[in-house]
């Protein structure tokens, strides 16, 4: 009975090995731990055995079916495997067809360039303050220091509507109207960026509509050194962070002392290239001390009060920043223009 | 301004200082020096030559044969076809073996058979720009005095050894409009002194009071009127270092008394003019304003006709100069002249600038009292000319100055302290330093315990203030010592507010959703600043536009994208989806500002979809723009707050357009452009929209507030219903959802049908519905009494029936 046992286990095992799917797997299954197996039999014969060899035949028996039993159980994970990676290959597809698209746009780069300064001011503390594109001469001109009748205000260079009414040339207005609502208590720390219009004829270099974004800080002690640091931290961050900057005296109605800001040249480091124009050194600023008129008319004692101002031109840092050469490419809006400003 | 650096060194030493050097000192200083022009360009070996001996040549008629002695042994015979060139002239020759401008070497030749050994040398041939050739020699070789010395270098003699720095004056900086002005500037930076002209003038006995009178009427225009008058001058060329620093300068030489008066303006930036004294017509000079309609003859014979609004020096009759601005034909100098009066006054700028405009003329001496004048400077230069007339032209000058003067004049003095420098710049300068700096600008100052009193040159109109005084420290001290430092006070965080952090969303989700951002014009033409136009007003037009095309303020964006479209497609970019935002103007009355408001609009046109290889493509239509503002109006929160209309729009599609309202009110239109503008715009099937961004960015919205995420089941059931060909959707998913009440929790559309199974002016709509209840589980009885309740309801107001 042993023997028959032993061979059976041995034929068992043998078949399992030899199945190689799950049905021929169930039919070794059936066939030796079903009800109608060789041992099942055999288990029925216990009743012929005596006593003391019954529980270890019975033993003998359980040893039989769990090989088989764990034989069976791991025929069928290698089978239901050897099932799933077939079924898989079958499913296998071409991974270079292309995607489905996602359509996307994305900034103008001027917007990109207004954003980014936005944020970095926002950053030191700043707020944006908007205002009205059509302005009143007061804001655009006299309250700015340009009286009537100063030759920086010819009527050739300014869109006017009426004798009091024109599109506004800058976007100093909006400090002006800005520090009036402060009615004369500090601090203003705010940026202005917006439209502004000149009477240009429209070229590679001019536009007769174009960008500009100012900030302005009036408070008690602001120094002109402020002004340098502040902008030089600007520079940093938005040309890199081995930038410096240069101040050069100027003259602006609205400040003084006026200067105009150079940074030092991203393309060449500073040693001269064609962009920089040999110099090491690109204009990007005109800035100041606010002058005390300005403040005076705004309402603010210019005893007490100081402030620093400055203004810059998005399209001008944008054509640096991306090298494009000409400035109506900003209003033209071709996609193959536009597209190319869509990645971080 | 053109400096002449050679003549610059007459009133200030810069020894040890290259004209390139001082032009970056210049600069760093304030005056941006805009170029450097080394005036010789690239010439070698021209001298003066002495013609002894001028003939025919023998072979030509246009060419003479000279003998010309340069100083080296033998004279040489040199071939010339100048018409000018005669016996005894000095002349430049431009040896064998000279270099010309050009690279142009001079050899031996043979001209038709006659040896020639050099060059005769007209001024253009030396590099003289044409237009500061004197007429006389302006076809011809260049004459020089009979004193120039043989064989002497005539790039010397004509100031073309020289440099000239060309400095691009600010307004403020209107003293540097003069020799004298810059030698201040460059003496104070560089620590030099300045060395002022000396005047040396020898008056007669007579008085210029017998010879004539002035009087002034409008003394607002002219606070300051002197004269002198020098007799018996010889007119004739002035010397040469003069004519060469004139051209120098940029000035045309023409004779000794125009030249002298010419040289005075740029010496001390004071305009003077000359009239011919038997000329004037009478004895007496009346300064006025011109009589409406009356008329003068300027020097450049062209007859002009005056208004109140013009100065004019008279005869006490008739105009004979055009104040500030020009001289009159009548009264000018000319070679015949015997007698001069000389003019020097101060003309008042706004009054010169008013004339400059009206009669498009800008001279010289009108850009300097444009920008204002040294009047403690009038006289003195008024003698030196006169001085320079005896010297030059062999004049008299006539004992005493007639002179007008009705300047009030007042000493600029400006207290600072040393503390206030120090707060303003935030620098750490020393006393010491700051009386050092107003030392070198030559400007009178007394001291005390850091308090700073300094009386302002007049040279220095620019300079009135404490904050003048602390940029002309700033400036002299340099600003690459100013340290660099972040405002102290209070430092509050910087922040967006809801609208504009409000807007960056909105051009986000544009983006993402696929259009780009564009940037197109405010000023458009008249027919195209209404159209599309959510709301219209009265055109604001430019008082003076530079184009038709840009000459009034747009109402709508929209045209404009479609221009921006049409560019696009011109280009073979043929899908287009573009949105900008921006502003348009709607007029208020005269003299007021108009409403600026915000909006944001569309045009997308083309193939919206691709990917072909998985079968997909899809063109723009209706539902994808309207799909992507369905997007918009979610994102800011107030999708259950529009509404879409059906709308017949100018420009617009009737049967594709629909108005969008936010609370029951128009905020804005979507539709596809009608084929009659899509024809002007050159485009293909496209669709726009316009919309008021600020009623969509200031309207209230709630916060964000969670709700329970569904813990029990939903049931949902699907609906057909058949309904005339005219109800639209919409009304009758807002009927259901009213019908449906609390349980409805969704209604969405799931198709549309027309066609052969219905019978005419019939279609389907197949809903489907989703019922829930957030405390329990609905039971099939409850959700059957609802959907029965919505089925009756569009049955009773639509006459809609359950398709089978
Ligand atoms: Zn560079």
């Amino acid at each position: 009975m042993k023997e028959r046992l032993q061979q059976l286990q041995q034929e068992a095992l043998e078949k399992i090995e030899q199945a190689n799917d799950l049905k021929a797997l169930n039919d070794v299954r059936v066939a030796y731990l079903g009800k109608k197996s060789p041992i099942t039999e055999v288990l029925r014969g216990m009743g012929a055995l005596s006593p003391e060899e019954r529980p270890i035949m019975g033993a003998l028996v359980n040893d039989v079916r769990e090989a088989i039993q764990r034989a069976l159980e791991a025929k069928q994970a290698t089978l239901e495997q050897e099932e799933v990676e077939k079924k898989l290959a079958s499913e296998a597809i071409d991974v270079t067809l292309p995607g489905r698209p996602i359509r996307r746009g994305n900034h103008h780069p001027l917007t990109r360039v207004i954003e980014e300064i936005e944020d970095l001011f926002i950053g030191m503390g700043y707020t944006i303050a908007e205002g009205p594109e059509v302005e009143q001469d007061y804001y655009n001109f006299e309250a700015l220091n340009l009286p009537k009748g100063h030759p920086a205000r010819d009527m050739q260079d300014s869109f006017y509507i009426t004798e009091e009414i024109l599109l506004r040339t800058h976007t100093s207005p909006v400090q002006a109207r800005t520090m009036e609502k402060h009615e004369g208590r500090g601090p203003v720390k705010i940026i202005c960026p917006g439209k502004v219009y000149r009477r240009d004829n429209d070229d590679a270099t001019h536009s007769h509509q174009f960008t500009q974004i100012e900030g302005l800080v009036v408070d008690e002690n602001v120094r002109m050194s402020d002004l340098k640091g502040t902008l030089r931290e600007f520079a940093r961050k938005m040309f890199g962070e081995d930038r410096d900057i240069r101040f050069r005296p100027s003259f602006f109605p609205f400040t003084e002392p006026s200067v105009e800001v150079d940074v030092s040249c991203a393309n060449c480091g500073g040693h001269g290239c064609n962009v920089c124009k040999g110099t090491g050194w690109i204009e990007i600023l005109g800035a100041g001390m606010v002058h005390p008129n300005v403040l005076e008319m705004a309402g603010f004692d210019s005893k007490k009060y100081t402030g620093f101002a400055f203004g810059m031109g998005p399209e001008r840092i944008a054509m640096l920043k991306y090298g494009i050469d000409d400035i109506r490419h900003f209003y033209q809006n071709d996609i193959r223009f536009l597209q190319q400003f869509n990645r971080v | 301004m053109f400096v002449s650096y050679k003549w610059l060194q007459q009133y200030v030493d810069l020894t040890g200082i290259t004209a390139k050097e001082l032009a970056d000192r210049i600069t760093k200083a304030g005056i941006e020096v805009e170029s450097v022009e080394v005036r010789n360009k690239g010439i070698q070996g021209v001298v003066i030559g002495h013609v002894l001996e001028r003939e025919q040549h023998p072979n030509a008629d246009k060419l003479s044969k000279c003998l010309v002695d340069i100083g080296e042994g033998e004279p040489v015979q040199i071939i010339c076809g100048a018409p000018n060139v005669a016996k005894g002239q000095k002349v430049a020759v431009a040896k064998v073996g000279a270099v010309l401008p050009g690279n142009f070497k001079i050899k031996r030749a043979k001209l038709r058979g006659e040896e020639s050994n050099g060059m005769i040398c007209s001024l253009q041939e030396l590099g003289v720009e044409s237009k500061l050739v004197p007429k006389e020699y302006a076809d011809g070789i260049f004459v020089f005095p009979s004193d120039a010395p043989v064989g002497a270098d005539a790039l010397e003699l004509l100031y073309l050894d020289d440099e000239v720095l060309e400095l691009g004056l600010t307004p403020n900086r209107a003293d540097c409009l003069s020799m004298i002005g810059v030698a201040y500037e460059v003496a104070a930076i560089l620590g030099r002194s300045v060395k002022l002209p000396a005047i040396e003038l020898h008056e007669n006995n007579e008085s210029v009071h017998d010879y004539i009178s002035v009087r002034v009427d409008a003394p607002e225009d002219n606070p300051l009127y002197a004269g002198r008058i020098v007799k018996n001058v010889k007119i004739g060329p002035s010397p040469l270092w003069m004519q060469a620093r004139l051209m120098a300068a940029g000035i045309r030489p023409h004779n000794n008394v125009v030249d002298i008066t010419n040289y005075i303006l740029l010496e001390y930036g004071q305009p003077l003019h000359a009239f011919d004294y038997d000329r004037l017509g009478s004895k007496e000079i009346v300064v006025r304003r011109a009589k409406a309609g009356e008329t003068i003859e300027t020097l450049d014979d062209v007859e002009r006709t005056l208004t109140e609004d013009h100065l004019v020096i008279t005869n006490g009759k008739e105009p004979v100069a055009l104040a500030g601005v020009m001289g009159g034909a009548n009264s000018e100098v000319c070679d015949e002249t015997v007698n001069v009066f000389i003019e020097a006054a101060y003309f008042n700028g706004a009054t010169i600038r008013q004339a400059v405009k009206d009669h498009g003329l800008r001279s010289e001496s009108s850009t300097r009292f444009e920008k204002g004048i040294d009047p403690a400077r009038t006289k003195e230069a008024l003698d030196r000319a006169a001085a320079l007339m005896a010297e030059y032209a062999s004049g008299e000058v006539v004992g005493g100055v007639v002179e007008v003067n009705t300047l009030t004049k007042k000493e600029v003095v400006v207290t600072i302290t040393l503390d206030r420098i120090n707060r303003v710049l935030g620098t750490t300068i020393t006393k010491e330093e700051v009386g050092g700096i107003l030392t070198n600008l030559q400007f009178t100052f007394t001291e005390d315990n850091g308090t700073f009193t300094i009386a302002v040159p007049s040279r220095r109109r620019d300079i009135a203030i404490e904050e003048d005084i602390i940029e002309e420290v700033a400036r002299l001290y340099g600003y690459d010592h100013l340290p660099a430092t972040l405002p102290i006070g209070e430092a509050k965080p910087g922040k967006l507010t809801p609208y504009q952090a409000k807007r960056r969303h909105v051009r986000r989700y544009l983006e993402d959703a696929g259009l780009f951002q564009a940037i197109t014009y405010s000023l458009t033409n008249e027919a195209k600043a209404t159209m599309f136009a959510l709301e219209t007003a009265q055109p604001i037009r430019l008082a003076l536009p530079m184009s038709e095309e840009r000459s009034v303020l747009r109402q709508s964006l929209v045209p404009h994208l479609l221009e921006a479209a049409s560019y696009n497609r011109a280009r073979q970019v043929e899908n287009v989806a573009l949105y900008e935002i921006g502003s348009v103007y709607l007029a208020n009355g005269e003299n007021e500002l108009p409403n600026e408001k915000e909006r944001l609009a569309g045009v997308l046109t083309g193939v919206w979809h691709v990917h072909l290889w998985q079968g997909e493509k899809k063109a723009v239509d209706f539902y994808v723009v309207k799909g992507i503002l369905d997007g918009l109006f979610a994102l800011l929160g107030l999708e259950n707050r529009i509404e879409y209309k059906q709308a017949k729009r100018e420009h617009l599609h009737p049967g594709r357009t629909a108005e969008i309202l936010l609370d029951h009110k128009t905020i804005g239109f979507v539709g596809q452009l009608h084929p009659n503008v899509q024809k002007q715009f050159d485009l293909k099937e496209t669709y726009v929209f316009e919309l008021d961004l600020e009623a969509l960015l200031k309207a209230e919205v709630a916060d964000i507030r969670y709700t329970a995420i569904p813990r029990f089941p939903s049931i949902t059931r699907d609906i057909a219903l058949v309904v005339d060909e005219h109800i639209v959707a919409g009304e009758l998913q807002k009927a259901i959802i009213a019908a449906g009440g609390e349980l409805l929790k969704d209604v969405s559309i799931f198709d549309v049908y027309k066609g052969d199974r219905l019978p005419d002016g019939k279609k389907s709509l197949a809903f489907s519905l989703r019922y829930y209840d957030p405390e329990r589980t609905l039971t099939d009885e409850e959700v059957t009494n609802v959907h029965e309740q919505v089925i009756k309801a569009v049955e009773q107001q639509f006459g809609a029936t359950l398709r089978g």
